[in-house]
């Protein structure tokens, strides 16, 4: 196959090289605030699904696990597209490619962070409840005061893989023409005719961005193995 | 005066019925020892007694409250019912002036300099004013239960409640613990607690009731359960621990 490489469109030590690079920096930031909003919805809702799934009554938790089981099994790819084209029609809620971005993605990933919610506080002894209640603690103040802390702990390991895995899923918003890092790289492509040298950019940027988290979570796990 | 009523309490589990009428009065300031077998029902009886476990039916009242009454604010209750774990339950992110003064600022409403200060003094009282900053994974196992001790008395219980409070220390560490109930009791503190500590139930205890299969078999001073035991059951159950 005739492919004309041509390393120059993304290399640091030419000028064309280091104004498409620039230009795909660019889409980083969008890709990190993407990220970050889309993590930041998930945690809260998958830990308030997890609490529902904690629930006395069966409907209750009914509910938390139709959620959690329906959401799991949706690619977020389908996920990105249904909530920017679908919701429109379906139920006349237009969102901009950032909000459905977020609301896609976190929609998707707080049906894992529901489930490492509840792992995290089922983990917890009986013990630290009864300590607590015995003492007049409402559930609530139990669980905010004594029992979260310790089960966030447990889970932070956890709670960082799904954060990288959001990291990299955002590449999903490209798909409704959001600017991030994905869809810069699809326009230097398209226009200097070589994909594979702007995708193996985005891929290195990928790579000395989500490097350190990752080892940060074999950190975080090396801790808690010593501390436990 | 009877501080502690609980009459005709049954606890079953699915099938298992693990408490079959239990009848219990507890005089203000009397010092209680439960013994029975492992399964005679001792600790339900006790969770019970600040609902930690739901009876499935008859009544406890504690101070005046019918802790089975809807209407009970079970978490107001509990406050006069200070409850000692074997396993300490103590919390573990927490300092150990911490874990004395959560519930005293969260539950009892104290401000954090009021809730510090009576948290020191409970920790003076069991001996443990120097450890104050350490957390639970710093102390050994009599230290961290003398902390679960002082946690539940900074609250000003009218009863404590006491669940195998030495079964999970090493022996060298049980002398600590009981010496800290034996202040308690001095202190004139109504105390109810199950044990395997003999030496607890003989020389400290006002009363001593013995369980078998959820009921009370027998109750009688120490002298009496000790010496001349009337029922089969309690006989050959002090027979075993006397011969070990």
């Amino acid at each position: 196959m005739g492919y004309t490489w041509g390393w120059y469109v993304v290399s640091p030590w030419s000028a064309k090289g280091q104004t498409n690079l620039a230009f795909l920096l660019s889409g980083l930031g969008w890709t990190v605030s993407l990220a970050l909003c889309a993590i930041a919805v998930s945690v809260v809702l998958g830990l308030a699904i997890a609490l529902l799934g904690l629930a006395k009554h069966r409907l209750v938790r009914g509910v938390s696990r139709v959620y959690v089981e329906a959401l799991r099994s949706i690619p977020m790819l389908v996920m990105v597209l249904w909530v920017f084209y679908g919701l429109p029609v379906v139920l006349g809620i237009t969102l901009d490619v950032f909000a459905a971005g977020v609301v896609a993605l976190a929609l998707c990933d707080s049906a894992f962070e529901a489930e490492i919610f509840r792992a995290g506080i089922q983990s917890i002894e009986r013990g630290q409840w009864d300590g607590a209640r015995a003492l007049g603690m409402r559930w609530g103040q139990a669980m905010r005061r004594i029992i979260l802390p310790q089960a966030l702990k447990r889970m932070t390991p956890a709670l960082t893989n799904r954060a990288i895995e959001i990291f990299k899923m955002s590449t999903l918003a490209s798909a409704v023409a959001y600017v991030e890092l994905l869809q810069q790289a699809k326009l230097i492509a398209s226009l200097n005719f070589n994909p594979i040298e702007a995708y193996s950019a985005v891929a290195v940027i990928f790579f000395v961005f989500l490097w350190p988290l990752v080892q940060f979570t074999y950190l975080l796990e090396r801790r808690l193995k010593r501390d436990e | 005066m009877t501080l502690l009523s609980v009459s005709g309490l049954t606890k079953r589990f699915g099938q298992n019925e693990v408490l079959r009428g239990i009848d219990l009065e507890v005089s203000q300031g009397e010092r209680i020892a439960i013994l029975g077998a492992s399964g005679s029902g001792k600790s339900t009886l006790l969770r019970c007694l600040n609902r930690l476990e739901a009876p499935s039916s008859g009544s406890v009242v504690v101070d005046g409250v019918d802790l089975l009454d809807p209407r009970t604010d079970i978490n107001h209750a509990r406050q006069r019912i200070g409850m000692v774990f074997q396993s300490f339950n103590l919390y573990p992110h927490m300092t150990a002036l911490g874990n004395v003064t959560l519930a005293l600022r969260k539950v009892a409403g104290k401000s954090r300099s009021e809730a510090d200060a009576l948290g020191r003094a409970a920790l003076a009282r069991v001996g443990l004013a120097d450890r104050a900053g350490h957390t639970p994974g710093q102390l050994s196992g009599g230290q961290q239960q003398r902390v679960a001790i002082a946690r539940a008395i900074a609250l000003e219980p009218r009863v404590m409640l006491f669940d195998e409070p030495t079964s999970a220390l090493d022996p060298e560490l049980v002398g600590s613990v009981l010496g800290v109930m034996r202040d308690l009791r001095e202190s004139g503190m109504t105390m109810l607690v199950v044990s395997h500590e003999m030496g607890f139930a003989r020389n400290a205890a006002d009363r001593v009731v013995f369980m078998d299969e959820g009921a009370i078999v027998e109750e009688g001073t120490p002298g009496v359960i000790f010496e001349a035991p009337g029922h089969e059951r309690t006989r050959s159950f002090i027979g075993q621990i006397q011969r070990h």
